[in-house]
């Protein structure tokens, strides 16, 4: 696969470098901005962009503007953002925008190289990835709504679902079988009156809803 | 290294500053003595009034004339004390120049101004009495010491008759020597009166300078703070920008060293799994501690973020509502993030609780923060050990003038509320 990567630490740059080259991606481009990260994705086309949320000049959200931007006109370019700290209002903006291709990690979790080779290759793949971080600030926010009629158990499952967990990687993390696992999906489905739609979209839907961003 | 002379040790340290304490004096002299005509012109109509009741309108004039020379008289009070005593009247606050009438008719009647009148036309004429007493003592010290002088220059026929070369002479050069050394004394006293008569009623009165002492104090109690915020934020920059980000990089190059070099002995394997789990957790540190001193999404976001990020980090439900519509001043905002912070560990540490809420919003001009938990209760300001926990808490929202209040009937619940003032 391939990807660039916009950061503007170089430490971290030539560190995320190494690990997705070791993870055998092809790094087309390695740029320090987001108008840098702009030009690259136009000419390279890569299938995944690893970007910092705050870059030149102005540190604050230029990230979280190029990814929606990139997410809009290359569709077949998935973003992840790198983040110091959990803004989850980034979070939500880039879910509101799309629910497939996207990520939003803490730049530590770099560290976890097989963790973050494998949020890279899912998000790449099309899929979400969220540090759990992001998924527990989400949380905060939430007031009395269907949620609160999860049990803790339903409520772990659907936070790992929101990371981007497929069933057999929320029953490794919680060490139980997937067929237990499956019968906590189903009681979150009914539990937030979820339509009976193939299984995929219900996902989606339950992820959505747990984030507050979808209300239906 | 100062050498003392003799007649320095007789008669210097009196004498070195008497010369300009004696100019100060003289020069007071006309100063002291300008109200008094009006005095005169004042006491005259009051005469006349026995005979022409129409002299009253005239009365009021001295007066309001008394009141119009009384800032140019303490001008020149002012030059007279910068000039020749070396030292500055500190100046009343005194509403600024204006040529309408509200502004004259707001001059007139403040209470500085009466006060300065009051020493002009006042204690003026008397202190005049007195400058007037010490000049005589200085010229009749210095004539009668220097007796002999004038009798020796003096032709024969404009002597006083019975003044010659006599031991009557030899008292009155000794009388004179006296008053020559009581003179620096008399004169020090003098201007010790003049100038603290100067001080209490041109200067600022006690209220106005303790109102003055409190807006310094609070001015620079507030540029400590703003210091020291702006310092915590530098350090968490540094700290950010260097040990973060190279701690970063380390754990990532033990990562990979360890899921790449695949075929490792089991003991090296082990040694770089302590290192890279080590370098996980001093980035964990590092970022705990840098929350403690300035959260950077505080700086960038403010409040909601990063109370947000405080709540996410709990192992209990935290429920943060955040309501303002401006920021209020980067100082105020680290004071209710660290409340709530504080408050939510100590929840966490010490409560029992289920469950927290937050709530901040803005009342006017203040900021309510409001930290309630569905705990154990009995939580102690008293019982807390210094400067750690509430009453911690309590001094950090007492530094910018905040009220703190914590509500914790045994068996709960625990209501922690403050109210930060922030400028509209």
């Amino acid at each position: 696969m391939r990807a660039v990567i916009a950061e503007d630490s170089l430490l971290l740059r030539i560190g995320v470098v190494k690990v997705l080259e070791a993870a055998g991606f092809e790094m087309c481009a390695q740029v320090a901005d987001a108008e840098g990260l702009l030009a690259a994705v136009e000419e390279h086309r890569p299938d995944i962009a690893v970007i910092d949320v705050r870059m030149p000049p102005g540190f604050t959200d230029e990230g979280v503007r190029a990814a929606l931007v990139i997410r809009r006109q290359y569709p077949g370019t998935a973003v992840l953002l790198l983040s110091q700290y959990v803004e989850e209002r980034y979070a939500a903006d880039l879910l509101a925008a799309n629910t497939s291709g996207v990520g939003y990690l803490l730049k530590q979790r770099v560290a976890d190289v097989e963790e973050f080779t494998e949020a890279v290759r899912r998000v790449a793949a099309g899929g979400t990835a969220l540090d759990p971080q992001v998924v527990a600030q989400l949380l905060v926010r939430r007031h009395s709504d269907p949620l609160d009629r999860l049990t803790p158990r339903e409520r772990e499952v659907l936070e790992l679902m929101a990371g981007g967990r497929s069933n057999s990687g929320v029953a490794a993390e919680l060490v139980v079988s997937e067929s237990a696992v499956a019968k906590h999906i189903n009681s979150i489905f009914t539990k937030l009156d979820l339509p009976k739609a193939d299984a995929d979209h219900r996902r989606v839907l339950a992820v959505l809803r747990f984030l507050g961003i979808a209300t239906a | 290294m100062r050498i003392t002379t003799w007649p320095q040790l007789v008669l210097g340290r009196p004498f070195r500053r008497a010369g300009h304490r004696t100019a100060l004096v003289a020069a007071g002299l006309p100063l002291h003595l300008a109200v008094v005509p009006l005095w005169l012109w004042l006491a005259g109509t009051m005469a006349a009034l026995v005979r022409a009741p129409g002299a009253l309108a005239v009365t009021p004039l001295p007066v309001l004339l008394t009141l119009g020379l009384t800032p140019l008289l303490t001008a020149g009070q002012r030059r007279r004390y910068r000039a020749l005593g070396g030292k500055d009247l500190p100046r009343p606050a005194v509403p600024g120049p204006g040529r309408n009438r509200k502004s004259v008719v707001r001059r007139l009647t403040t209470r500085a101004l009466w006060r300065q009148a009051c020493y002009h036309a006042v204690a003026g004429p008397l202190l005049a009495v007195l400058d007037l007493a010490v000049l005589a003592v200085w010229a009749a010290a210095l004539v009668a010491a220097s007796i002999y002088v004038w009798i020796w220059a003096l032709p024969p026929q404009w002597r006083v008759t019975d003044l010659g070369y006599t031991t009557q002479a030899a008292y009155i050069t000794a009388g004179g020597l006296a008053l020559l050394f009581l003179g620096p004394r008399l004169t020090g006293a003098l201007v010790r009166l003049d100038t603290r008569a100067a001080e209490v009623l041109l200067g600022p009165s006690r209220a106005e300078k303790l109102a003055r002492r409190v807006a310094d104090l609070a001015e620079s109690r507030a540029g400590v703070l703003d210091a020291a915020d702006a310092e915590r934020r530098r350090i968490e920059r540094d700290l950010h920008d260097g040990a973060q980000q190279r701690l970063v990089s380390l754990a990532v190059n033990l990562g990979l060293a360890r899921s790449t070099l695949g075929d490792l002995p089991e003991d090296v394997r082990k040694v770089i799994d302590e290192a890279h789990r080590e370098a996980k957790e001093a980035i964990a540190e590092l970022n705990d501690l840098v929350r403690g001193l300035h959260p950077a999404v505080l700086e960038d976001r403010g409040l909601d973020a990063a109370l947000s990020g405080v709540a996410a980090r709990l192992p209990i439900p935290v429920r943060v509502a955040v309501d303002l519509p401006r920021r209020p001043s980067p100082t105020v905002e680290a004071v209710a993030y660290f409340v709530v912070s504080e408050a939510l560990t100590n929840v966490v540490k010490h409560a029992q609780a289920t469950r927290a809420d937050v709530t901040v919003e803005r009342i006017r001009e203040t900021l309510l923060v409001v930290v309630a938990d569905d705990g154990a209760g009995g939580a102690d300001l008293a019982a807390a050990v210094d400067g750690t926990g509430l009453a911690g808490l309590a001094k950090r929202v007492a530094s910018v003038d905040g009220t703190f209040s914590c509500r914790s009937p045994a068996g709960g619940p625990t209501v922690i509320t403050v109210e930060l003032p922030c400028a509209p």
